[in-house]
């Protein structure tokens, strides 16, 4: 790893300063970013560490009933809570990676990152989650702007994550066994005005919202209504040596219809 | 550089860490708790799985500084006061759960981990649980069962899976 200086701000504002001056990196947990940087991927004068940082780590519900989770919580604490209030959101949060990473890893490191293979860009998208930084509230459907590529400005920190919470809602996940990333996951949620299909680990772009499988769900919510679509596009898919592009835009379909049929 | 302060299998230990220095390497260089492994380097393998204020963490993906004042126990602290190999260590030795043993420290750190969370765990959670922790020699099936022993319950003479 090439050296930097790491700082630890006890508060958002202090951090917000450390990331205003020079060549300086926000760190959540580390997940992602230390094997990058152990990789000589990534370097920065100056890395900010979030853990210190207790104002953004725990969960509450709100008045409307949405969760909201600070940027700082760790995955493991999202599978833990939300079993039975938000079983969908736990089941995904509880699948990433392995338990060593889940307690490290962060909600707002996964969405900053927004990697195209992530499973919590998935569940933000899918819930219409607001995703509040230090400055503003974002809506899932702004934030989320292409591979690795989000709404944030520079130094701009997540501090909290907000779901409305569906009537039905699940995440299936076909697994790339060797990263433990999926290579084709869908979370579907059925809200009283709608269904919303959001997939991840399959467009070149990243998460996306499946629209036609959006539409007709909403107006039949089965797994049989899914079967008769026809798959996205494969073009703009991601291809590789795990799978080409119509392979994955075949589990899209795949995996949306399991979503439907397991849906709690 | 700076100081840096952990309790370490209960007692308090100080050694110097820069900013990148990680765990693993603060044990293992700075207080030369050299049985925590360094398999892979690239956060997939496991063998340096440790608990940090009770949860598993890859001490080869935390840096030190972020873990000032943290409670740190490693394979190193898994023994019995007398000295005597702990429950699920003693597991691994009867049911052969190592071969070149350099996956041990975190599978046992992982098993303890899962044994907390879930003392009575079926064979499939085991394996689940352990996801994160790979033994290069395959010896899988082996280990699994040390973990189905250590947890008191009936070791199945063939593995399942």
């Amino acid at each position: 790893m090439y050296d930097f200086e790491l700082l630890k701000p006890a508060t958002i504002d202090e951090a917000a300063a450390m990331l205003a001056e020079g060549d300086a990196q926000a760190l959540g947990g580390g997940q992602t970013l230390i094997p990058t940087m152990k990789a000589r991927l990534a370097q920065m004068d100056r890395l900010v560490a979030l853990s210190g940082i207790d104002a953004i780590r725990g969960v509450c519900t709100d008045d409307d009933g949405r969760i909201c989770i600070g940027g700082g919580t760790s995955h493991a604490t999202v599978a833990r809570e939300y079993a039975k209030s938000y079983p969908a959101l736990a089941s995904l949060a509880g699948r990433i990676g392995d338990p060593a990473v889940r307690s490290r890893g962060t909600i707002g490191g996964s969405l900053a990152n927004n990697d195209p293979s992530a499973c919590y860009p998935a569940a933000a998208l899918a819930s219409n989650a607001t995703i509040v930084t230090n400055t503003r509230d974002i809506g899932a459907d702004d934030f989320f702007q292409g591979m690795f590529t989000t709404a944030l400005e520079e130094g701009e920190i997540i501090t909290e994550v907000r779901f409305p919470v569906p009537e039905k809602a699940a995440y299936e996940k076909f697994i790339q066994p060797a990263s433990r990333f999926p290579l084709v996951a869908v979370f579907v949620a059925k809200f009283a005005d709608g269904v919303r299909v959001a997939v991840t680990g399959a467009s070149s772009d990243g998460v996306f919202r499946w629209s036609e499988a959006e539409q007709a769900l909403s107006d039949d919510w089965s797994a049989d209504v899914v079967a008769g679509l026809a798959a996205p596009g494969a073009e703009g898919m991601i291809s590789d040596l795990h799978g080409d592009g119509a392979y994955r835009a075949h589990l899209v379909k795949v995996m949306t219809a399991r979503a439907v049929k397991g849906a709690v | 550089m700076g100081k840096v302060t952990m309790t370490v299998n209960g007692k308090s230990r100080t050694a110097e860490a820069e900013g990148r220095t990680l765990l693993v390497e603060w044990l293992r260089e700075g207080l030369r708790l050299t049985g925590t492994h360094v398999g892979c380097d690239t956060s997939q393998c496991g063998a340096c799985v440790v608990h940090v204020d009770g949860a598993p963490v890859k001490a080869c993906t935390v840096l030190a500084q972020e873990l000032d004042g943290a409670e740190v126990r490693t394979i190193e602290g898994m023994a019995d006061a007398d000295g005597s190999l702990g429950t699920i260590q003693q597991a691994f030795q009867d049911y052969h759960g190592l071969q070149c043993g350099f996956c041990t420290p975190g599978m046992v750190m992982s098993a303890a981990s899962l044994l907390e969370e879930n003392p009575k765990p079926s064979e499939a959670e085991v394996r689940h649980y352990l996801e994160g922790n790979i033994c290069r020699c395959t010896g899988y099936h082996n280990i699994v069962k040390a973990v189905m022993a250590a947890s008191g319950q009936e070791v199945a003479p063939v593995a399942a899976e």
